[in-house]
């Protein structure tokens, strides 16, 4: 068995009740005592805070300047690299030559480089791709610990521990000098709330989490409650509902791709798997990542199959109950011609098949603060 | 009462010879987190020791509940469907899974007591 690592709120966990889980090399905590609906209710009316210190943080700089590290991102990514202005953040994918998804990411433009926020499970290896992809480029993991500030009194809560971040909008990312060391700032997160994602330095991690968690209403945050924010919002679970096979078409990502990379666009192409990407744009692709909503009460979980009568047409990827919506919600892949809403499917659960419904992505629509 | 090492308690009925209530004890309840759905078995359903009985769902994750003995589902817990969180919050009492007649009560003395299940756990 290989050694789990721990982040900078280890001993904080542990002291909160934390159940500690190995999640992706780490040890973190699945829920705190008051368990995962009412933490996931928590953050949905007022605030949680989440440590997300296992994710990356790479930090890309070129010596002509950030311009030269984005036009040497763009060759891994179909995202407009090169357009994100300066302050502000992006979702990107990092591609393999078959066009299936590597990774997903965000991507910060700041003055002087690019920081990049990538998945735990998957940073050694980015790393390694975007060392050999970037001639030119220095590419570097930052060790600072990540903590995820998230809710409707996320913003007033952050203020108070750190002022300066009340005016940030939607992906704006800045930093911000707090008693708590410079603080890298983005107004994002992975719940569908507004909030922040912050960067901080190690030392000052646990200080800083305990300066949040003394705001009244915010309350910490585990691993099962982050996965039900998550699929409520509709957002992938990357290893779940995206991977290597699945292309960003398929995976309904095609707003990550900006025009300047798309046919026609100002640079058109000119990332890995761009024939098969560019040509599913043009002409569909032949199965699609819908949302889904048994009818029923029981969950349905990833690896359920789907049907429609004796014909299987796709699986469920990610799946179980939205303790906001208040019932069983799930996502997952299905053949074109029933990917449109309102289509009922079959789902196979413990050797029966039980109605289940197409629907729109989100479940619950998004309150960032635009 | 009795107590399986799959954390399940029975408990004879004071006034039927042969019928048991059996539910999910408190540490249990707990380790599974916030639940959300219960499956319950056919009433009438004839059952062996250690078939699947009861599919229980929480937020985390699909747990399954064997049947502790050899019997017959005679009645399952009408108030579970609306309200699977009386699992949560009265594991012993509220949150009762099923009623079955059990065929061999001796079957039960292979399990805990309440002060041994307290050390198995």
């Amino acid at each position: 068995m290989t050694d789990l690592e721990r982040t900078p709120l280890y001993d904080l966990h542990v002291e909160l009740g934390g159940k500690m889980v190995p999640f992706a090399g780490y040890e973190l905590p699945v829920q705190y005592p008051l368990g995962v609906m009412k933490e996931h209710v928590a953050c949905r009316t007022t605030a949680g805070l989440f440590d997300v210190s296992h994710m990356g943080q790479i930090v890309v700089t070129h010596p002509d300047g950030p311009d030269a590290a984005a036009s040497a991102l763009e060759a891994l990514m179909p995202q407009d690299v090169i357009g994100l202005k300066p302050g502000r953040q992006r979702y990107g994918l990092l591609l393999a030559d078959n066009g299936g998804i590597l990774d997903d990411l965000m991507i910060s433009r700041r003055a002087g480089d690019l920081f990049l926020v990538v998945n735990a499970a998957c940073k050694h290896a980015d790393l390694a791709h975007l060392q050999k992809g970037m001639p030119g480029c220095k590419v570097v993991m930052i060790d600072r610990a990540l903590l995820a500030i998230q809710g409707p009194a996320a913003e007033a809560a952050l203020e108070a521990v750190a002022p300066g971040v009340a005016d940030m909008s939607f992906m704006d990312v800045a930093t911000v000098d707090s008693p708590h060391g410079d603080l890298w700032v983005s107004r994002s997160g992975y719940t569908g709330e507004d909030g922040f994602e912050v960067s901080v330095p190690v030392a000052m991690a646990e200080a800083f989490a305990r300066a949040l968690l003394a705001v009244e209403g915010m309350t910490p945050v585990g691993l099962g409650a982050r996965d039900s924010l998550r699929l409520e919002a509709g957002l992938c679970l990357y290893g779940q509902d995206i991977d290597a096979h699945t292309s960003p078409v398929e995976a309904n990502l095609l707003w990550s791709i900006q025009k300047a990379r798309r046919s026609g666009g100002a640079r058109e192409g000119g990332f890995p798997g761009a024939d098969r990407i560019l040509r599913e744009i043009a002409e569909g692709p032949t199965r699609l990542r819908v949302g889904l909503t048994p009818e029923g009460r029981a969950p349905m979980r990833a690896g359920v199959e789907l049907f429609d009568d004796e014909r299987a047409l796709g699986r469920i990827t990610s799946g179980g109950f939205g303790p906001s919506v208040e019932h069983p919600i799930a996502m997952g892949y299905v053949d074109i011609d029933h990917a449109g809403p309102g289509t009922t499917l079959q789902g196979a659960l413990r050797g029966r098949r039980l109605p289940v419904q197409v629907v729109g992505l989100p479940f619950r629509p998004a309150t960032y603060k635009r | 009462m009795k107590f399986t090492e799959e954390h399940e308690w029975i408990r004879p009925e004071d006034d039927e010879d042969n019928v048991v209530t059996v539910g999910i004890t408190d540490h249990a309840a707990e380790q599974l987190g916030d639940i959300v759905f219960v499956e319950l078995p056919e009433e009438g359903k004839t059952v062996a020791k250690e078939d699947e009985c009861v599919v229980i769902e929480s937020v985390k994750a699909a747990s399954e509940i064997l049947a502790p003995v050899d019997g017959e589902i005679l009645e399952v817990n009408p108030a579970l469907e609306e309200n699977p969180g009386l699992v949560n919050e009265d594991p012993l009492g509220a949150g009762w899974f099923f009623k079955m007649r059990v065929e061999d009560m001796s079957a039960l003395d292979e399990f805990m007591d309440e002060a041994a299940y307290k050390k198995f756990i």
